[in-house]
């Protein structure tokens, strides 16, 4: 027996509910640093601020054994130019990747400068980061004496873009390679934080989502100075009061789509992901930035057994792509020959489209791993794939099913998944909360690390931020005192909370999250104009006032998912009126106004930010580059830095 | 034919069975309960039976549960339909599917 409905035909009735049901009762827990968000980067938050011997209190929504993005995996450590084996300098490569628009010039700083002692602290912790048994001896870029594993990522340039070089003689040979990109045994991460938490005694609330947090006073803008959370297995009511306290909840969730038949959840990332931390932190007063920004969901949307979809095969790291006779595709493969390219240069997908009409190209297309190197093969297949995330267990069942890398080629959905709509938009990687050079957010108390923070990049990034947020975070803590928490602002939290329980039908989760999602794809995506950005606000406002009164939920668990869509609901309300102050488009934030069609104007280039004061939209803007000259700005602040953790 | 006693019951949900156990590998642990960042399973009320499949259309194929799963067999990862990827034989080129 496995499913529900199996056990309700053999026990004549449905289970009970497993856990003991609390809704209301309240539990109170005091903590020097409060983490909300167990991932990456706050498993990391909370390493290091007990490693300064501070009491430390972890709150996350799942188990943070495998929770997050990062929890399954990890098989690239990125932009770690301050390992021994490359050969740039962390500053250099730091401007380097800063100077994308609309990056985040502090985090990147801070992962160049950091994130190589932060992989040698996951070492410690027992992470495996070198291939120690040699297993892959002979790979290329794999370091003979250190035992690393270069990847060939970020080959010549940054991020997945193709080098414009790409294809000459001579390009992107091993002795000029930058080597900033390590190959990991990232499934070996997540366990081990754990295990360092509980070793340092960070107190662990597993399955509590936090809800809201509360300020000095029950004001908004005022300091942080706790939060609240509810145990999604129980029901119960947590309240937290620490002296700071650190947001790494990740972003926002699938804003665009809902589609849960299509199979994995609509978007690259799980449920987990609503952008309740954003919330958080909105209704406490912090500013945002780059809200308007989005992303197109080009991942996974229901092809969950591939690697990625839409964007490309290309991340079958080194595999080349052949069409159904076995011809070549001049398509990028994200390995050494393209530096690690992963979207092909302009042109070349038309051109094979071109192809595959006119039979030049016949489909489908295959990863062909037979052709390959016997070590590469192995590397690419057991090391990156294994290794990367939700990709080990499609290895793994392939493996069980037959599939055999030395004598098979596996397919390529490239072309015939077809193409991802327009309003499918993803806002994963594009706003979040405005941070300083402490990672500290416009409110006092009040940290962010991670995909938390605007302009967030990838699992080394929200690895070394989230460690420094801790370090500051606990500075701040050794400084200050409790405050008194408002009982006000917890009441009033908790008729929010338990509402959609009060009721047993109405409208449930899943529909209020389908029809934020269609009101998201007809007027904030593809063409944006003043009055399509209004009519989705009202349109919002307007499920805000009749639906939401009427969500229901009937366990715990479906309490938490309601939450998530107040979350959602709110965020898509900021995406609006970001994308309303904006009146320009702009390439890099996959931002088009119809009806302001000049594309990146001098005068739009820069941050726009906004906050709620006095429960009233406040919008502002900061200039690009605002955090000013990187590597002053990091020394000037980290002038007691000590390097890899020294302590047992 | 037996008379099995029939229930109403809603639609199930779809997809509805990222994994099958084997109840005679699976001792209940619930180790796979704990790893799911989703909750997609509950621990079966009796003691050493696999976990129910409460929740399973949020499962986000992250694999952790199987992956982790202390006892080789007891639980079999099981790609929805729409989900299962084809490869061919490169000598042979027979084309086969999960
Ligand atoms: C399939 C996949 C493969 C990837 N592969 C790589 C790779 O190889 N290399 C790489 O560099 N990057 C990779 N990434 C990206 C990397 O995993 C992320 O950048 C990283 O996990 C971000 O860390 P984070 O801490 O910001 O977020 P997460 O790790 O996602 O953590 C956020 C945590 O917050 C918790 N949470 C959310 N809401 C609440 C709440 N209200 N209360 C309490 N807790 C909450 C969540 O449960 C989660 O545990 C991959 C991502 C995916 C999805
Ligand atoms: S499937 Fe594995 S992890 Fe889950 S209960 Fe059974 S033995 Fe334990
Ligand atoms: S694959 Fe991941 S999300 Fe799905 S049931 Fe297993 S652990 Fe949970």
């Amino acid at each position: 027996m496995t499913t529900w409905h199996e056990y309700l035909k053999e026990e004549g009735q449905p289970p009970i509910w497993p856990y003991p049901v609390r809704f209301g009762q309240e539990q109170e827990i005091e903590a020097d640093v409060l983490v909300i968000g167990g991932g990456i980067a706050g498993c990391w938050a909370a390493i290091s601020a007990a490693r300064q011997g501070l009491n430390v209190v972890l709150v996350e929504k799942g188990d943070t054994v495998r929770s997050g993005a990062g929890g399954p995996g990890c098989d690239h450590w990125c932009d770690a130019p301050a390992n021994p084996l490359s050969r740039v300098s962390p500053d250099d490569w730091a401007h380097h990747m800063a100077g994308r628009p609309y990056s985040n010039g502090i985090g990147i700083q801070i992962q160049c400068r950091e994130d190589y002692d932060t992989l040698l602290e996951m070492e410690q912790m027992g992470g495996k980061i070198r291939d120690i048994s040699d297993e892959y001896a002979g790979a290329e870029g794999r370091d003979d004496k250190t035992k690393f594993m270069i990847s060939p990522r970020y080959g010549t340039i940054h991020s997945y873009l193709p080098d414009p070089r790409m294809g000459e003689p001579n390009f992107n040979p091993p002795e000029k390679r930058n080597n900033v990109v390590i190959r990991v045994w990232g499934s070996t991460f997540k366990p081990a934080l754990k295990k360092e938490c509980k070793r340092l005694g960070v107190k662990i609330f597993d399955r509590v989502m936090g809800t809201s947090l509360l300020t000095e006073g029950g004001i908004q803008g005022a300091r942080v100075v706790g939060a609240t959370g509810l145990n999604s297995r129980t029901g119960e009511f947590l309240i937290f009061k620490s002296k700071s306290t650190i947001l790494s909840t990740a972003g926002g969730g699938s804003l665009w789509l809902m589609s849960m038949e299509l199979g994995g959840y609509s978007s690259m990332h799980s449920r987990t992901m609503s952008g309740d931390g954003t919330i958080m932190a909105w209704k406490a007063g912090a500013e945002l930035t780059k809200m308007e920004g989005t992303g197109m969901v080009m991942i996974a949307t229901g092809l969950k057994h591939k690697w990625y979809s839409g964007a490309g095969d290309a991340s079958y790291e080194n595999v080349p792509l052949v069409d159904a006779k076995g011809t070549r595709l001049p398509y990028p493969i994200q390995g050494w020959v393209d530096a690690g390219a992963m979207v092909p240069a302009p042109g070349v997908e038309a051109k094979i489209r071109e192809g595959i009409m006119h039979g030049k190209y016949e489909l489908p297309f295959y990863g062909d791993f037979p052709s390959m190197p016997e070590v590469e093969r192995r590397a690419t297949w057991k090391l990156m794939l294994g290794e990367e995330s939700t990709t080990r267990i499609i290895i793994d069942t392939l493996e069980k099913g037959g599939f055999d890398i030395n004598r098979d080629q596996l397919q390529s959905y490239k072309f015939i998944e077809g193409q991802s709509l327009p309003q499918w938009r993803d806002v994963g990687y594009g706003g979040g909360l405005l941070v300083d050079w402490n990672l500290k957010t416009s409110l006092d108390g009040l940290y962010a690390a991670g995909t938390q923070m605007f302009a967030p990049e990838d699992h080394s990034h929200a690895a070394a931020t989230g460690r420094y947020a801790g370090r500051k975070a606990a500075a701040y803590a050794r400084e200050t005192g409790h405050a008194r928490l408002s009982r006000d602002q917890i009441e009033a939290e908790k008729t929010r909370v338990y509402a959609p329980v009060k009721r047993s039908s109405g409208i449930e989760w899943k529909e209020l999250h389908a029809g934020i999602a269609r009101a998201m794809q007809y007027y904030v995506s593809e063409y944006k104009t003043e009055s399509l950005l209004n009519i989705g606000l009202n349109a919002l406002k307007k499920i805000e006032m009749e639906s939401v009164p009427r969500l229901f939920a009937l366990d715990p668990h479906k309490l938490m998912r309601s939450l998530e869509d107040l979350s959602m609901l709110e965020y898509a309300k900021i995406i609006i009126q970001a994308s309303m102050t904006r009146k320009a488009s702009s390439i890099p934030l996959n931002f088009q106004r119809i009806d302001f069609p000049v594309v990146d104007p001098p005068e739009w280039n820069k941050f726009l930010t906004i906050k709620l004061e006095n429960n009233q939209v406040k919008t502002g803007d900061r200039p690009q580059n605002f955090w000013g000259d990187m590597k002053k700005q990091y020394e000037a602040h980290n002038k007691d830095y000590t390097g890899v953790y020294k302590g047992k | 034919m037996s008379q099995e006693k029939v229930f109403a019951i809603p639609n199930i949900t779809t997809p509805n069975t990222p994994v099958i156990f084997n109840p005679e590998i699976c001792t209940g642990c619930n180790i796979c309960v704990e790893t799911c960042q989703i909750d997609v399973y509950i621990p079966h009320p009796q003691e050493r039976k696999p976990p129910i499949i409460l929740h399973p259309e949020e499962c986000w194929y992250c694999g952790c549960c199987a992956n982790d799963c202390p006892c080789p067999g007891a639980i079999q990862f099981n790609w929805p339909l729409e989900l299962r990827g084809y490869w061919k034989n490169k000598e042979t080129g027979e084309i086969h599917q999960l």
